[in-house]
């Protein structure tokens, strides 16, 4: 038996027959590290929670554009200007590849839209803070996409085949993200004194936030244990945070800027570095919806949705009248484009 | 809020010449036309292809994963279609 559509989601649990069988080719696969595709049997809650974190994700692609796109008119140069507005670009594609990977478990981007207009799915609490300078636009690309970097390069290796691909068109266009940010931020450090202190105050705001990123610790992390069970998840929030800190130090010295904490020394003994305790009630806060900018953010993307409508009711109803007038089909897509 | 139900599409980019086409991900569009331009600005932006096909998702047939076993299960016990089953001498060359 052959089904239509690659993508189409299988059974869910209540229409199999044999579920023990199922299960055990499913634990099988995860365990001998392959992937699992998405018309493969997997159960509810591994699909469940690929959705809630692949959609999280996509979101923060989305709404992480804001934040930026702040600053590209004001650019202090073209050079600058052009640089910005193609990270802007890359992540509205960000999003778009994470929103069709997230559909192939047979959710839909409408709803995926509507929950994060409704505020029923999250984005990274991150993009709650305000980019109130031009060195906050350096700050995002070193602090936030590098952090962003270590958490992903893992994912290239998550158990969910389109997820994992996803990632890994990601990973290589975020290393330009970070590249550019502490580029910008390099120039402005080497400065007059005025655009030095402008890079160590985005930095100072900029460094906690990042930290928090990584997610709660471990022993309060709701979903990691079975995460890295199914093997979306391969390293645990603490160990990620700490990779990211053993990075940045270095990073910091060479851009003659200090990080914003008085615990950050070398531990000699566990061969990391060690860092101060991080502010969870501000996590927390931001994440209930009381950051600086919670309400902006949705308010605006909720804003572009709805003033966008009129090109997608056109474009629409263009596709109906062309499809209709040159094959006389009302089926979408057939107007010949696929030719070898 | 309006929301506009524009199918999938199945994108396929040739990366050089020489090359087939393979597949890339996927998007929405109202046509094919615009399924095409959405493809070049979300898979092209760094030069990846110089040919990309559009599909409509709902236009692919695809393979049961749950038959998976019997569906490919005439090429398993079939060894002699490798060069590996057969036994040459040693040092008989170009075979």
């Amino acid at each position: 038996m052959a089904t239509a559509a690659a993508h189409q989601a299988y059974g869910t649990t209540e229409d199999t027959a044999d579920t023990g069988a199922y299960e055990r080719a499913f634990d099988a696969a995860v365990a001998a590290d392959e992937r699992i595709e998405p018309r493969d049997w997997m159960p509810d809650a591994y699909r469940a929670t690929l959705v809630r974190q692949m959609a999280q994700h996509a979101h923060s692609e989305i709404i992480g554009m804001q934040p930026e796109a702040n600053w590209i008119t004001r650019a202090p140069s073209l050079r600058r200007k052009a640089i910005l507005m193609a990270k802007v670009q890359d992540e509205a594609g960000h999003g778009l590849y994470l929103y069709s990977a997230a559909e192939t478990l047979g959710t839909s981007r409408d709803e995926l839209l509507d929950k994060l207009h409704s505020g029923r799915q999250k984005y990274s609490s991150i993009f709650n803070y305000p980019t109130l300078t031009w060195a906050d636009v350096g700050a995002i690309g070193w602090l936030v996409d590098g952090a962003a970097i270590t958490n992903q390069v893992p994912l290239c290796r998550c158990s969910y085949g389109p997820y994992a691909r996803a990632m890994v068109r990601i990973c290589k266009e975020e290393s330009f993200h970070q590249r550019q940010g502490y580029e910008l931020l390099l120039a402005l450090g080497r400065g007059t004194p005025e655009q030095h202190a402008m890079a160590q105050d985005a930095v100072n705001r900029w460094w906690w936030p990042s930290l928090m990123m990584f997610g709660p610790p471990d022993d309060e992390s709701a979903h990691s244990a079975q995460s890295m069970t199914w093997k979306i998840k391969r390293h645990s929030n603490d160990e990620l945070r700490q990779r990211f800190v053993d990075i940045c130090v270095p990073q910091a010295e060479s851009l003659g800027l200090t990080l914003p904490d008085p615990d950050l020394r070398w531990n000699e003994e566990r061969g990391h570095y060690d860092f101060g305790p991080i502010d969870w009630t501000e996590f927390k806060e931001v994440l209930k919806g009381n950051g600086p900018c919670n309400e902006q953010r949705l308010t605006q993307r909720r804003r572009a949705h709805e003033e966008g409508a009129w090109v997608r009711e056109s474009a629409a109803a263009y596709a109906a009248r062309h499809t209709s007038r040159t094959d006389g089909a009302s089926k979408p897509g057939e107007t010949g484009a696929t030719r070898a | 809020m309006t929301n506009t139900d524009w199918p999938l599409w199945e994108v396929f980019v040739r990366s050089r010449r020489g090359l087939s086409h393979t597949h890339a991900g996927s998007l929405h569009a109202p046509d094919a036309e615009f399924a095409l331009r959405n493809a070049r600005d979300l898979y092209t932006r760094r030069g990846e292809g110089v040919s990309i096909w559009v599909v409509p998702s709902s236009a692919i047939t695809a393979s049961s994963p749950d038959e998976k076993d019997p569906f490919f299960e005439p090429a398993a016990d079939k060894p002699y279609r490798h060069p590996t089953f057969y036994e040459i001498p040693e040092g008989v060359k170009h075979l």
